[in-house]
């Protein structure tokens, strides 16, 4: 039989605030054990929780991000169950009234994927198994972190559309502030429910669910492995239970974790301890102010308005800097189409990777060199020896091509002139012209030699096509 | 000397005007709780007291600027922390708890100069009517040892009443301050809701939990008052509360609440209530009735929103962390499970039974969100019926203190000696207790409770003036 796979993710992303969700310590990834902590987070009695504006603002950010109605009434409620990490035994959620409701973005082919939520909570700590003797150590610093949790409708059919889906919030979520969502540091988790159904049947079959999957990577493999156990359950005449099963990435397989039978009752109430928060026009607007044009937007306008080609869009929109200095690029020197080769092949190559990623050159300086080979002033292979030497010596583009002595100042009638020499003295060669794709080097590095390197390869083609045919 | 009935200012004015020393003040109430042990008031004298009056004292000697409680004596419920030193909740589960910060009402009381002389018994985790259920075992009547001191702030109450501190601290969730001070004899009040910061209070219903002071007179409740009162930046539920103005008119009205006029009508404290009626109409106030609706619905809702919030409040203290571990577990679960059913006593696992129940699916509409909608019908009944009076008065309990162990297997019993307190707990109304009567059979004090529109303490204050009997204290 064949079967359609439904799928619904919930997706927890570690908001970048300076201060916990509900105290003030510090948001720091990999201090030392139980560093950031207070009485707050670590659930010492008689204290009180304070809401962070910024981690409510940064939720609102990511709601309209995401297209999302912001509620103007919403409610934190506590989310009891018991656990070590959980320093009050219970955890402030949201649940009746989240922040954010509805919303969805399109994926490649059109469709769109919808949200049914985006709300505010905190994160737990994190248990250190030590060993046998000396037993399970508790570290309270991620305690308080703030976190959105982005819940989806059932709405995906299989791992490649998880994936893109996933790739496109990371994107959006890092491109608008709002979260890093460093993976490998727990900085965004996805829980996968799954189910399958008879083919183009209405009833949806029974679901399980996967919890704390950190990498695109085990995202889609867990999938396409529950995908198959679960046919394999059915094809034989079995029921799939509604259970939580755990991913091993090693193994490459998963194994039930909680039945649910064994399944908590969270018993949610309204937090009493925080006011029910109101979220004004103004609230909204002031979040709306700081969004940037998003990734997708950008790429469109890139591929549309500006014909460069997708995987260079693609690449442009990778960061939010790189997109930026772009665009400030284009808005000196309109020609997006040479700014985009430029940066993609040649800046990009002499910038290493990494975190904080910068340009060594400023957008003033770049375009100056892009419009000075455009307009033949420099070949460009100077252009590039300008660029490296701007990078190294601090001085403007124009300066340092006149003191390396690199601006073209060979007239087209000079080089015509050795043109005709070049004829005199190689008829042969202008004869193979048409057949032989080699001669035009060949006339180039003529030219090039009587000219010590100053014509400019453009022109001498321009020429060569015009006098030689 | 005996400084127990000396009036708060004038402790603060001998004291700076070295009249008398804070240590010799210090020393005196000290004295007085240990001679008094057999109360069981006192769960522990701090051993840093004597030193830091001695502090006080040296700076007014030097010369500095002192404030308003400067080497007053005042002893804390032990719900309440003081960095570094033990605070219970009077629960085996938390006995070698040792506070790692101090609750912001005790930084108001010690920046004022106060100094904490030590931590008075309670109900376990502020849950009972009565003072006996601490592990500490019953704190007795001041004016009677064969019989309750009342709960859960008894020991606090206890300690006013026997004159071992000026100034006692305690907590009110839904009468705990006001049923205590009924049965001693002295002043006691739950602020409007937010008035004193809950930060540092261990917390029993958050959404009703409010600390306030007991103190022998009215006066005295005023002048701590003012003090604890504020905004906090650690409580997000505090309020900016002046405690309003008095006298802003030449006569108050006085409001009777209808609905629970029949069952007073039954009490045998009612010849003292309708006497202080009349006395209220000769001093030239208006008395009327008022009706509250669902009043008699407020017990019903109180026993069910608190325990749901207790349930969860109570969830921190697991053997995982502060609270003692049980020596039997060995598995998670075990620590979770032995740890607890060691750790609370029999009313606090009653009531987290009771808030897991309300709280869990299935019950949660019929029961949470049904008392969550009554709880904001009774607000809006009371703006209504204050609309027309300014302050409603009741008893503050049925009776006078009961025997000890009377009610002690009958906890729907105890429950029932929160009926009039509770109401101004749901809607966070201030009420005050003022010994108002002695029972005509037990000379028993019985207390006359004071209700409130929001912020409007002073006008309590002002009101219970007429009633107040001081005489009552010394019986």
């Amino acid at each position: 039989m064949e079967y359609d796979v439904v799928i619904g993710l919930e997706i927890h992303a570690e908001l970048k605030t300076n201060t916990k969700v509900f105290c003030s310590c510090k948001n720091e990834f990999g201090a030392g054990h139980n560093k950031n902590t207070c009485p707050v987070c670590t659930g010492m009695p008689g204290a009180l929780p304070i809401i962070n504006k910024r981690a409510v603002e940064l939720c609102i950010k990511a709601g309209l991000c995401f297209g999302c109605q912001i509620n103007e009434y919403a409610v934190m409620e506590r989310k009891n169950y018991f656990y070590p990490d959980l320093s009050k035994a219970y955890q402030i959620s949201q649940l009746v009234y989240p922040i954010c409701l509805n919303g969805g973005i399109t994926l490649e082919n059109g469709e769109f994927k919808a949200l049914n939520r985006i709300h505010l909570e905190e994160d737990a700590g994190k248990l250190n198994h030590i060993s046998r003797a000396v037993g399970t150590l508790v570290d309270y610093n991620r305690g308080g972190t703030p976190l959105i949790e982005i819940v989806t409708e059932p709405v995906f059919h299989s791992a490649e559309e998880v994936d893109e889906f996933l790739k496109k919030i990371r994107e959006a979520l890092i491109f608008a502030d709002i979260a890093n969502c460093k993976m490998e540091q727990g900085g965004m988790r996805c829980d996968v429910n799954l189910s399958l159904k008879p083919q183009g049947s209405d009833k949806l079959g029974t679901r399980t669910e996967m919890k704390n999957l950190n990498s695109f990577k085990s995202v889609f493999r867990a999938i396409n492995y529950e995908i198959e156990r679960q046919k394999e359950v059915l094809e034989n005449r079995g029921v799939v239970l509604q259970e939580t099963r755990k991913w091993d990435d090693n193994l490459g397989e998963n194994f039930t974790m909680r039945s649910k039978e064994e399944a908590q009752d969270y018993r949610y109430f309204p937090d009493p301890d925080i006011l029910p928060m109101i979220i004004t026009r103004e609230d909204i607007e002031k979040v709306k102010a700081e969004i940037p044009t998003l990734p997708q937007t950008r790429r469109n306008t890139y591929i549309n308005d500006y014909q460069i080609s997708k995987p260079d869009a693609l690449i442009l929109t990778s960061s939010k800097y790189i997109s930026d200095y772009f665009e400030n690029c284009v808005k000196i020197y309109n020609n997006p189409k040479k700014i985009s080769n430029w940066i993609v092949t040649d800046v990009l190559r002499i910038v290493k990777d990494g975190e904080d990623l910068t340009f060594p050159i400023n957008e003033k300086d770049l375009t100056t060199i892009i419009q000075m080979v455009e307009d033949k002033k420099l070949t460009k292979s100077n252009g590039l020896i300008v660029m490296e030497k701007v990078i190294s010596s601090n001085k403007n583009p124009e300066q340092i091509a006149k003191e390396m002595n690199l601006i073209s100042s060979i007239t087209e009638e000079q080089i015509a002139k050795i043109l005709e020499q070049f004829k005199l003295e190689n008829p042969k060669a202008v004869q193979d012209l048409k057949t032989d794709p080699k001669v035009i080097s060949f006339i180039i590095g003529y030219v090039m030699k009587n000219t010590q390197g100053k014509a400019n390869g453009a022109i001498v083609k321009q020429l060569v096509d015009k006098m030689f045919n | 000397m005996d400084y127990s009935k000396v009036k708060i200012c004038d402790l603060v004015k001998g004291i700076k005007d070295k009249t008398f020393s804070s240590e010799s003040v210090v020393k005196f109430f000290i004295d007085k709780i240990e001679k008094n042990k057999e109360y069981n008031a006192v769960i522990e004298v701090f051993s840093d007291a004597i030193d830091k009056a001695k502090e006080v004292d040296s700076k007014i000697l030097n010369g500095e600027k002192l404030g308003l409680l400067a080497g007053v004596p005042v002893i804390i419920k032990d719900n309440i922390l003081a960095k570094g030193k033990k605070a219970s909740c009077a629960s085996a589960f938390l006995k070698d708890f040792v506070s790692p910060y101090s609750a912001t009402i005790v930084k108001k009381l010690e920046n004022e100069g106060a100094i904490i002389i030590a931590r008075a018994n309670m109900d376990e985790f502020a849950m009972g009517g009565s003072c006996e259920k601490s592990v500490y075992g019953a704190t007795l009547n001041s004016k009677d040892k064969t019989r309750v001191a009342g709960g859960s702030s008894g020991g606090s109450a206890v300690s006013v009443g026997l004159g071992l501190c000026p100034i006692a601290i305690g907590t009110d969730t839904g009468g705990s301050i006001r049923q205590p001070s009924s049965f001693n004899g002295v002043v006691g009040i739950k602020p409007t809701y937010g008035t004193v910061s809950r930060y540092g209070i261990v917390a029993f219903a958050s959404s009703t939990d409010q600390a306030g002071p007991i103190t022998r007179t009215i006066e005295d409740n005023e002048y701590v008052l003012e003090i604890l009162a504020g905004k906090d930046e650690n409580d997000q539920t505090s309020i900016e509360n002046d405690l309003g103005e008095k006298l802003i008119k030449d006569k108050y009205t006085i409001g009777l609440c209808k609905e629970l006029m029949d069952k007073i009508k039954q009490l045998p404290q009612y010849a003292c209530f309708n006497k202080t009626i009349e006395s209220l109409k000769q001093n030239g106030f208006d008395v009327k009735e008022v009706s509250v609706p669902h009043i008699a619905n407020s017990l019903a809702c109180y026993y069910i929103l608190s325990p749901a919030e207790a349930t969860s409040n109570l969830a921190r203290f697991d053997g995982v962390k502060y609270t003692s571990r049980s020596k039997e577990a060995t598995t998670l679960e075990e620590i979770y499970v032995k740890s607890r059913s060691e750790g609370f006593g029999d009313e606090v696992k009653r009531r987290i039974m009771l808030g897991n129940f309300v709280l869990s699916s299935g019950y949660f509409d019929a029961y949470y969100k049904r008392a969550k909608k009554l709880q904001v019908l009774l607000k809006k009944e009371f703006e209504s019926a204050f609309s027309y009076c300014d302050v409603i008065i009741t008893p503050t309990t049925p009776g006078k203190a009961f025997k000890l162990g009377e009610k002690s297997l009958d906890p729907v019993s105890m429950y029932l000696e929160d009926l009039f307190t509770v109401p101004a707990s749901i809607v966070g109304i201030p009420a005050l207790s003022v010994p108002y009567g002695k029972d005509e059979d037990s000379n028993m004090p019985l207390g006359l409770q004071l209700m409130g529109k929001n912020n409007s303490e002073k006008v309590l204050y002002d009101v219970a003036k007429y009633v107040f009997k001081e005489e009552i204290y010394g019986i």
